[in-house]
């Protein structure tokens, strides 16, 4: 028996006993897991997020130092909600990204699955740690201290940064790349549980962190004009991550399919 | 532009904050390009040699 007969055996043997478990794929799905088309859409989207990213964010923080007026209670010591909801945010989203990636690599052993969760794990562990020392600063002069061990929120954004390194030095361990997509991935997946105990974390225990500002969409307890300058930072702050994924994503396609064709034949083209 | 400036007595926090974002965002914006450009690069030396495809590894049926 040749090899792709050998290969075709095999999945035809296991497919009824995995067919219950792993949900066959619709074809757009397949296009999107496909590294060279992924790395062309990359190249022709990273201009357009990164200038918009930047506008944005240079508007959103005008606005929120300038425009926004003082907050009744905190002064002007509440502008900094419009860098640390933001680093909060984009940390969590991060990690719900990664885990879903890394799974999707690993139920389907679609590589680059693994390549975004790689990827996404630096830039959320910069981002969650933004979110706690912005948060610190802010709880100098809102609480009275820096940093408060007893608080559930805090408690569980530090383990989301451990998280996040955790996933990084799992991988440095292996030599074998598929081995640490593969382990990396089963810490990200089971790690996504921390994320909902973040966002309910203030409810649930309410110790020091304040409550929810924006979320009860209801009855927000923010006005307008503190709200949009907000809103365009998150929205900012999100077209840079989803910029930061794609350069780093490239780079991953890269070194992953070193050996592909279509790789070669695009650098050669590149260096002439 | 000094009361800007002091924002309210919080200017040290404030600026603080507002000034490690700017670093990290910078931080993550040089370093995810050059994760980018030095890919390239490594694949720009090895492109040109003569290698054989990877086989895939395929586990023989009984």
């Amino acid at each position: 028996m040749n090899r792709v007969g050998a290969r075709q055996a095999v999945s035809s043997r296991t497919r009824p006993v995995l067919s219950g478990l792993m949900p066959s794929l619709p074809v757009w799905f397949h296009r999107w897991g496909s590294p060279p088309h992924v790395y062309r859409l990359a190249d022709r989207l990273r201009p357009w997020l990164g200038w918009i990213a930047a506008l944005l964010i240079a508007g959103g923080a005008f606005a929120g130092l300038v425009l926004a007026p003082p907050d009744y209670l905190q002064g002007d010591s509440f502008r900094i909600i419009y860098v640390h909801v933001p680093s909060a945010y984009l940390g969590m989203m991060a990690y719900v990204l990664m885990a879903a990636a890394a799974a999707v690599g690993f139920v389907w052993r679609i590589k680059l699955g693994h390549a975004v969760a790689v990827s996404a794990a630096p830039i959320g562990a910069s981002f969650t740690f933004l979110a706690l020392v912005t948060g610190g600063i802010w709880g100098k002069p809102t609480w009275g201290t820096y940093w408060e061990w007893g608080d559930a929120r805090l408690m569980f954004e530090l383990i989301l940064l451990f998280l996040f390194l955790g996933y990084l030095a799992l991988r440095a361990a292996f030599d074998d790349q598929d081995k640490a997509d593969r382990v990396s991935a089963i810490l990200a997946v089971v790690g996504v549980i921390n994320v909902p105990i973040i966002h309910y974390s203030v409810e649930w225990w309410s110790t020091l962190h304040q409550g929810p500002t924006i979320s009860k969409l209801d009855s927000p307890s923010i006005t307008m004009d503190m709200l949009a300058p907000l809103l365009v930072m998150i929205v900012g702050f999100t077209l840079c991550f989803a910029w930061l994924v794609l350069n780093r994503l490239q780079g991953q396609i890269v070194e992953r399919e070193r050996d592909a064709r279509w790789l070669r034949q695009l650098v050669t083209e590149r260096t002439r | 532009m000094t009361d800007f400036l002091q924002m309210g007595g919080y200017a040290p926090y404030v600026w603080s904050a507002y000034g490690i974002t700017l670093v990290v965002l910078l931080l993550n914006i040089w370093s995810a390009r050059r994760a980018r450009i030095q890919s390239l690069a490594r694949a720009a030396e090895t492109a040109g040699e003569e290698r054989p495809r990877r086989r895939p590894t395929v586990r023989q049926v009984q």
